[in-house]
């Protein structure tokens, strides 16, 4: 059997298949389904401060091999989420990253001040493409600068490593992933959602409450798959790649562009145990093609460029 | 709440649009109670992506029924599949109708529109067969959009059926046969399933009158059980609302908390 573990220098996982934010609740939804020890780690559902009451419905639009969402990130908030559900999460063997949003920069240290109080947690994952109102409603992830700004402003303040995830809303991901880095990420995930919409031709009206939303699911993997490369290209952090990995090869494709590790998203709406069915699946691959090390693979593509 | 991959098509039946599948899975049928549901995936690739809800039709010790109305296509695919074939189905998920105080003595009318009567044959079987009284009303828009009528007599259910054509029945909505009913007598609670203003207007008659009534909602749904915050509906809470869960903490809700948009 295959060593399918993953070194993302911060943070040592059993494996480099991660559940992604915004697809796998707070984790505890998947109990009944899927192992958490069978995956490398989870990503929770984005936090706010505080809870937070989402969009008005209809919130998901389905697509061509596709998903359209517009939740608004409901959730919680982090005095439930550390008082209802890490203590759930503490007794299952798996790494758990919590996906960090704020409507400004500050809510984004505050939430990590808070669960910096609270043991569980490998690390965060940074929500860079919530609108700022204190940037006048822009998300941070669309420009360097911003980008930089809070990066570093969420590494002083926490005890613990810091993901940016990076929105693929934007002209240059390179330059992006370079700000990240810049600003001291220990690694950067990506894609994000790529805003999209939908409508309804007969009635004139929007298809989303929101009237705009994000795109995932495995329409997006070869755009996904694209900015993955070049972000890998870009920076010497690790790259966490995701965008419509739905089986072991999906996932592996994207080690092959410089991805160390991934993140399975709408597929775990489809299949809630898809992310473990990865793993097996990443191992059978290696296996038959004799791969001892499933991180071998990383970053190997051969372009003859 | 399971996956069950290949739960076996046992028996089929179709009426046009409408389709009545029985599935053979043991697992499926431990978990079943009337006014849960399934999700089902209707293709083996990724187009269309997500899972379907159904509620169940009807469960028994190692089977389950679903009826549904091809809506778009994925309930075209599923139309399509025949005896012996499989489907892949994850459930029995959300919360039911609350049956409890409806035993001998008690009357309960359930009330369905479309495909959204699905539910209430199997709703009707449970309450009956712990000694309440039933009494279904049934509406479509023709007498071809309500062909469960004849499996509702055969099986010895009080049934009225109303038509909006007038083809069958009651010449009018369900809802105003509903409450030309109400008007000779009274049940101890209303349960209803179909289109949104059918289930407000029966929500309203509810509440006018003081009688306890159970809503069963359809939602598009990504998952299913309570991941992805797609299905949300607005519930009441203190003075104000908040979004709820339709899969997790419905589908069925009371209608004293069920918020309706003002159209």
């Amino acid at each position: 059997m295959a060593d399918l573990s993953t070194d993302l220098g911060f943070l040592r996982l059993r494996n480099p298949v991660l559940t992604a934010s915004g697809t796998f609740g707070y984790g505890t939804e998947f109990l009944p389904f899927l192992d958490l020890a069978a995956v490398g780690g989870i990503v929770v559902k984005g936090l706010y401060f505080g809870p937070r009451e989402g969009n008005p419905p209809p919130r998901l639009v389905e697509t061509a091999s596709g998903l359209i969402n517009a939740i608004g990130l409901q959730g919680v908030g982090v005095e439930r989420f550390a008082a209802d559900v890490l203590p759930e999460l503490r007794r299952r063997d798996t790494a758990v990253i919590v996906n960090v949003c704020g409507s400004g920069d500050e809510e984004y240290y505050r939430v990590i001040e808070f669960l910096d109080g609270h043991e569980g947690i490998a690390a965060y994952e940074l929500n860079i493409s919530c609108p700022n109102v204190k940037r006048n409603g822009a998300c941070p992830a669309m420009d360097p600068r911003a980008t930089r700004e809070i990066v570093a402003g969420a590494k002083r303040r926490s005890r613990r490593p810091v993901i940016a995830k990076l929105s693929p809303n934007v002209t240059d991901i390179a330059s992006i992933a370079r700000a990240a880095e810049d600003g001291g990420a220990d690694g950067i995930s990506l894609i994000n959602t790529l805003l999209a919409m939908a409508v309804d031709l007969d009635t004139r009206k929007p298809k989303l409450g929101n009237v705009l939303g994000g795109l995932s699911g495995p329409a997006i993997k070869p755009v996904a798959l694209r900015m993955t490369y070049q972000a890998a290209r870009a920076v010497k952090i690790p790259v966490i790649g995701m965008g419509g990995i739905c089986t072991g090869r999906d996932a592996l494709e994207f080690m092959l562009v410089g991805a160390r590790a991934v993140q399975v998203g709408t597929a775990n709406f489809v299949d809630p145990a898809s992310a473990a069915r990865i793993v097996r699946e990443i191992g059978d691959y290696c296996d038959a093609r004799g791969l001892a090390r499933a991180a071998d693979i990383v970053g190997t593509l051969k372009t003859g460029l | 709440m399971r996956r069950e991959p290949a739960a076996r098509i046992i028996g089929k039946r179709s009426w046009g649009d409408f389709h009545l599948l029985r599935l053979e899975s043991p697992d499926l049928a431990a978990g079943a109670s009337p006014g849960r549901f399934l999700m089902i995936r209707t293709s083996d690739g990724f187009d269309p992506l997500l899972r379907r809800p159904l509620s169940l039709h009807d469960a028994g010790d190692v089977w389950i029924e679903l009826f549904f109305r091809v809506a778009g296509r994925g309930t075209a695919l599923l139309a399509k599949k025949k005896e012996g074939e499989t489907l892949d189905c994850l459930g029995p998920l959300g919360r039911g109708f609350r049956m409890d105080g409806f035993g001998a003595g008690r009357t309960a009318w359930l009330i369905g529109g479309g495909r959204g009567v699905a539910p209430l044959y199997y709703l009707a079987r449970t309450l009956i067969s712990r000694g309440a009284g039933v009494r279904v009303f049934y509406g479509g828009k023709t007498s071809a959009e309500i062909p469960l009528r004849e499996k509702f007599e055969s099986a010895g259910i009080p049934l009225d059926c109303a038509t909006d054509d007038g083809s069958f029945g009651f010449a009018g909505f369900v809802t105003a046969l509903l409450e030309r009913a109400l008007e000779g007598g009274r049940p101890d609670g209303l349960f209803a399933c179909g289109p949104d203003a059918m289930m407000k207007r029966t929500g309203r008659m509810a509440l006018g009158l003081g009688l306890p009534a159970q809503l069963s909602l359809e939602a598009v749904m990504g998952c299913g059980f309570g991941a992805c915050w797609g299905c949300v509906h607005r519930i009441k809470k203190d003075d104000g609302g908040q979004w709820r869960k339709i899969c997790e903490d419905g589908p069925v809700f009371g209608a004293d908390e069920i918020l309706w948009e003002e159209a």
